[in-house]
């Protein structure tokens, strides 16, 4: 599985990531954009009313609120209704939104979120790492993670293509590292309205709010039916993860790119040493396998793509031969001392025939810098597991002790 | 009955879920001292009460509470409550 791109340059902006997303946005189609600004998404609700200003997005209504709370609230009605849904937050913003992520999930409405990821507060930092949207991954969205803007870009549409596919039916965020990836400038290609017309088709919801036909949304359940709403809520995930495979190679079938489906592997063929990741940390992941690949070391990576799901079987499958697995967290679970992707890709190895030692590495927190020797560094310690075993299971890579 | 997506239902379909089983203490009248004034009807979260006919009020006791709102409210303590028995 290798990355597709199309490299035709004719076709290519350089334009800044935030200004990529908006302009995915746009071309989706949205009927209601609702959002409060909060850095680093600003760029984004930004160029989209900008857009809306300059009446780019016909048939949408851009509602301003007073708070991410009530950004997402709006949705809700607003996709109760029929309405394609647009929102975009970060840190503290979808920290607030916790509460009207249940209802949007639990009332199986396929709003599409972008997340600029950002350390959450105290103390205050505003710039990147994964807590915010890691902190969310029980709420019931779907979680997508872009390496880097066109992925980003292109996410963007898949992730409709998934969140309203009938057997999903289910909100997706679509992650992307805060200023790294934000307020980066890169060459991409824009979506083209043509192609996204071909691969997206029209918002069509079975059930809506109609005055001539009444329906109640989001009614109560008593104890006897409320376990079934979550069995239901999980089994849709499951429909996701044959959905996010569909989406990202009718993507490539439209528009000739391709990421990887749940997951991507790089250099992974005979890696004996395997690191996994979410993000735009993978590039300099790649970066550095690449460096020491050409000194010998049998290194690849496994990119997470989608979180939630999380591809328990698409993980296996990567890392059932490898000797050592190091899984890199830009978050922490506190009390458990352990990344997100760490304790769940070691707990989904339990019960299971697959031996292979994992270890985690959290790195990169409220925007430290992830310079290749942070990496190498970890890739020493996984050589170390090889030889004598594991010493520490999970702790941070870039400590800077003499500030303790 | 089986789920529908989302939980969407048709309007009234609470009318079967009776909440009133909750309930410790239940609200009666005194229409003695009753001036018709509404209050309780007005204020009751779980439009519990229910005018009649006459302009008096009754209670639907298989939605009503309890909570004593009703009785707390009525300016001429025409409604007390009264503990639930078997
Ligand atoms: S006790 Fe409460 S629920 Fe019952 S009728 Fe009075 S106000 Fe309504
Ligand atoms: S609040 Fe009291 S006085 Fe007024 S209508 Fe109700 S019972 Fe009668």
């Amino acid at each position: 599985m290798a990355v597709i791109r199309d490299l035709n340059k004719d076709k290519m902006d350089v334009v800044e990531g935030s200004y990529a997303v908006a302009h995915s946005v746009k071309v989706c189609k949205p009927n209601v954009i609702s959002a409060y600004p909060i850095t680093p998404q600003t760029h984004i609700v930004e160029d989209l009313s900008q857009f809306m200003a300059d009446g780019e997005i016909p048939n949408c209504e851009y509602i301003m609120v007073e708070s991410e709370f009530s950004a997402l609230s709006a949705l809700v009605g607003s996709a109760a209704v029929g309405a394609r849904c647009y929102s975009a937050t970060t840190s503290q913003g979808l920290e607030l939104m916790h509460e009207i992520l249940f209802n949007v999930s639990g009332m199986r409405l396929p709003i599409v979120m972008t997340i600029a990821n950002r350390a959450v507060s105290a103390p205050i930092n505003i710039w990147n790492d994964q807590q915010d949207s890691i902190s969310q991954r029980d709420t019931g969205w779907i979680q997508l993670y872009a390496e880097d803007l066109q992925e980003a870009s292109d996410m963007t549409a898949q992730a409709y293509k998934i969140a309203e596919d009938k057997d999903v039916m289910l909100p997706a965020m679509v992650c992307m590292d805060g200023f790294i990836l934000s307020h980066v400038y890169e060459p991409l290609v824009l979506l083209e309205q043509d192609l996204v017309d071909e691969y997206l088709p029209p918002y069509n919801p079975e059930l809506t709010l109609d005055s001539k036909n009444p329906m109640t949304f989001g009614a109560f359940a008593d104890p006897e039916s409320y376990t079934e709403f979550r069995y239901l809520q999980q089994k849709a995930m499951n429909n996701a993860l044959a959905k996010i495979e569909e989406a990202a190679s009718d993507f490539q079938k439209v528009f000739g790119r391709y990421y990887g489906g749940l997951v991507d592997e790089y250099e992974t063929e005979d890696a004996e040493i395997i690191l996994m990741a979410m993000g735009s940390v993978i590039g300099t992941i790649k970066d550095t396998i690449d460096a020491l690949r050409a000194k010998g070391v049998k290194v690849g990576l496994l990119k997470v793509r989608s979180f939630r799901p999380f591809p328990v079987e698409a993980i296996h499958n990567v890392i059932k031969n490898a000797k050592v697995v190091v899984a890199i967290d830009k978050n922490i679970s506190l009390g458990l001392n352990e990344g997100a992707l760490f304790t769940e890709t070691k707990a989904s190895l339990y019960n299971t025939s697959i031996d292979v030692p994992v270890i985690g590495r959290m790195i990169g927190h409220g925007g430290r810098d992830i310079p290749v020797s942070t990496i190498e560094k970890i890739v020493d310690e996984a050589a170390n597991v090889m030889k004598s075993g594991i010493s520490v299971e999970s702790q941070y890579a870039d400590l800077k002790e003499e500030l303790l | 009955m089986s789920i529908r997506l989302g939980g969407v239902c048709e309007p009234g379909s609470t009318r079967v879920n009776k909440t009133g089983g909750w309930r410790t203490f239940r609200p009666v009248y005194d229409y003695d001292k009753c001036i018709k004034c509404k209050l309780c009807e007005l204020l009751c979260p779980d439009m519990s009460v229910l005018e009649w006919e006459d302009g008096y009020f009754q209670f639907d006791y298989d939605f009503c509470k309890g909570c004593g709102i009703c009785a707390n409210e009525c300016p001429k303590d025409a409604i007390s409550m009264v503990l639930e028995e078997k």
